[in-house]
């Protein structure tokens, strides 16, 4: 099979998930008990009432036909209205959307190269000294909840030194220092979260690939160790290790979900806990399609790269 | 097989670390101020003694109070009980069904195996995240609700390794020789599975009961997990982030907690792993 049609079958495949999820978002929202109509009126809904708006807002259509509406207004747009204050949610999805991927994509562009070398540097000398350290120290910091690294850094460096806001507030129109000022903490608290497991899993690619008789090979020819890594494992181990930092962004994903919380933080993760909190169906599903399609996303492409990268997967077993 | 355990037990014993008997020190600590909580605090979680928000340490309260007043030392002992009790019965529960599906894939194989397989892969496919505040927006917050949804998304993670643990027994040749002797499928799964991959499952059950406290934590603090006014040590967190600005300590404690908690079974798992030479399949 060559390369072309296997990237259009992912393509395919990625697209058939995405339509499950959709499906399930849909179902898990609108299916179980206390539709939309319940939640709009809350506590005055009288039956006239509800029978009212549910007829106003296609309640009463059948299930099936809902979903596809709704599947085609997303697909158009046209996100519909937030419940809660009944204005249009496309109003206040643009700079949720800026604010959340400036927060992940710093993250991002921080902790994988950062991981990647610290993987690199344990695998340098399994269970040596620097080793032992990073792996005692990414271990603790995998089973440690994500709010108390940022606990920890509020009250060192906004509560004890002043140094840097408590509260990340976001206003558009800030100039680049005061957006880096109020980035700092978040970014740091979430770069902890991912880090930790992307260096264990970078080191444990490594390792795996030093172990192959090609390594072994290149140890008897005299190579030395830092060349065996850099030059022969690496390349073997770049699929493995984007398919770690993939698997990394579902982490980044509930991360960015509690420092958003933590810092308020005006972004998508925030907007989706808010909404759940006060029952904003629309916004609800929304968010969470925004969040999966993403994550299904991330995960096509780094299929598609450990397919690219590695010759072997071409030819499924 | 019963003749095995105690003396794999003992042989286990032997290869204690100062790291380990730490760590087990710990977990059994927070194992008797989680069943004694009511016993031991000298408040009750709900009582509110003072007017003050997060006053020092002090007048009978060794950690101070909270933002209502309440004594933070007997509402963590109260929020470490709810904290691990719930995080236990979501593992209890993800095993029983992870591994039961799991095993019963791996014996059957074919088309059962394909769809507990897909099925499984459609539920991974969803950041387990988004699958809590899904239920959470459309059922509420529950002790039920909570415990039943983070246990269905563990349970994935179970049958992923259970599954694979699975698949390496059953191509063995005593599984054929049960086979043959004519036993049922529930008997090779009760006989012959489990006793041989009980090693890796306990090793995973620690990390899940590890991931199910970081989880329900993390829900609690975003207000979706646990509900006032029961004490959880998640939501113990969200109530009084106000007070690091204070310069209060009091949400650092029982994030502290949860930390001891989690790291002492995560070290623990790894010494446990290193001990018996067993092995978790990877999870890629």
């Amino acid at each position: 099979m060559n390369l072309t049609t296997l990237i259009a079958k992912r393509l395919l495949i990625g697209l058939g998930i995405l339509f499950v999820v959709s499906l399930l978002v849909f179902v898990g929202t609108e299916i179980l008990p206390g539709d939309v109509a319940n939640a709009i009126l809350g506590q005055g809904a009288t039956p006239e009432l509800l029978a009212n708006v549910r007829e106003r807002l296609g309640l009463n259509d059948p299930a099936h036909i809902r979903y596809f509406r709704w599947l085609a207004s997303m697909l158009t747009g046209d996100f519909g209205t937030s419940l809660v204050n009944g204005r249009p949610i496309a109003e206040q999805l643009g700079e949720r959307v800026y604010n959340t991927a400036l927060l992940a994509g710093t993250t991002a562009a921080i902790a994988v190269p950062l991981a990647v070398c610290l993987g690199l540097i344990c695998a340098l000398k399994p269970n040596g000294p620097v080793d032992r350290v990073i792996s005692t120290v990414s271990l603790t910091l995998i089973s440690v909840p994500d709010f108390l690294v940022g606990i920890v850094l509020v009250s060192i460096f906004a509560v004890t030194l002043g140094w840097l806001p408590a509260i990340a507030n976001l206003r558009p129109g800030a100039d680049f220092i005061t957006i880096a000022r109020v980035l700092v903490l978040p970014v740091t608290a979430l770069v902890f979260t991912v880090l930790a497991h992307m260096v264990r899993m970078t080191r444990t690619s490594i390792l795996g690939v030093l172990a192959s008789p090609a390594t072994e090979m290149a140890i008897l020819k005299g190579i030395p160790r830092t060349r065996i890594l850099l030059v022969h494992a690496l390349p073997n181990a770049i699929a493995p290790i984007i398919n770690v930092i993939a698997l990394n962004m579902a982490y980044l994903i509930s991360g960015i979900v509690v420092i958003e919380t933590m810092f308020n933080f005006s972004g998508l993760g925030r907007l989706a806990v808010q909404a759940v909190a006060t029952r904003d169906i629309p916004v609800v599903q929304l968010t969470a399609m925004i969040f999966c399609t993403v994550y299904v996303l991330l995960n096509l492409l780094a299929d598609i790269v450990s397919i690219a990268a590695n010759p072997r997967l071409r030819y499924p077993k | 097989m019963s003749n095995a355990e105690p003396a794999g037990l003992r042989r286990l014993a032997s290869e204690l670390t100062p790291t380990a008997i730490v760590c087990l020190t710990i977990i059994a600590l927070a194992a008797f101020i989680a069943i004694f909580a009511p016993a031991i605090a000298p408040y009750d979680e709900g009582t509110i003694l003072t007017n003050e928000s997060f006053a020092s340490p002090g007048n009978g309260m060794l950690l101070g109070s909270d933002y209502l007043g309440r004594d933070i030392a007997s509402r963590l002992g109260f929020g470490i009980r709810t904290t691990l009790s719930v995080a236990l019965a979501i593992s209890v529960i993800a095993f029983l069904i992870g591994s039961a599906f799991g095993f019963f894939a791996a014996i059957m194989g074919g088309w059962t195996d394909t769809v507990v397989s897909r099925t499984v892969d459609a539920l991974i496919s969803f950041p387990a995240i988004m699958i809590a505040l899904i239920v959470v927006s459309s059922l509420g917050s529950s002790f039920l609700v909570l415990i039943v949804t983070v246990a269905v998304i563990d349970s994935t993670r179970v049958y992923r390794v259970a599954r694979a643990l699975g698949m390496d027994i059953v191509v063995q040749d005593y599984i054929e020789a049960a086979r043959v002797r004519g036993e049922g499928t529930g008997w090779i799964i009760w006989h012959e599975l489990l006793p041989n991959a009980l090693g890796p499952l306990a090793a995973e059950f620690g990390i899940r009961f590890t991931y199910a406290i970081l989880f329900v934590s993390a829900l609690s603090f975003l207000g979706l997990g646990v509900q006032p006014p029961h004490s959880d040590l998640g939501l113990m967190v969200k109530e009084n982030m106000q007070g690091l600005l204070y310069g209060s300590f009091s949400p650092l404690y029982p994030a502290l907690a949860i930390a001891m908690v989690t790291v002492s079974t995560n070290i623990l798992v790894d010494w446990y792993l290193k001990s018996t030479d067993a092995n978790l399949p990877e999870e890629l």
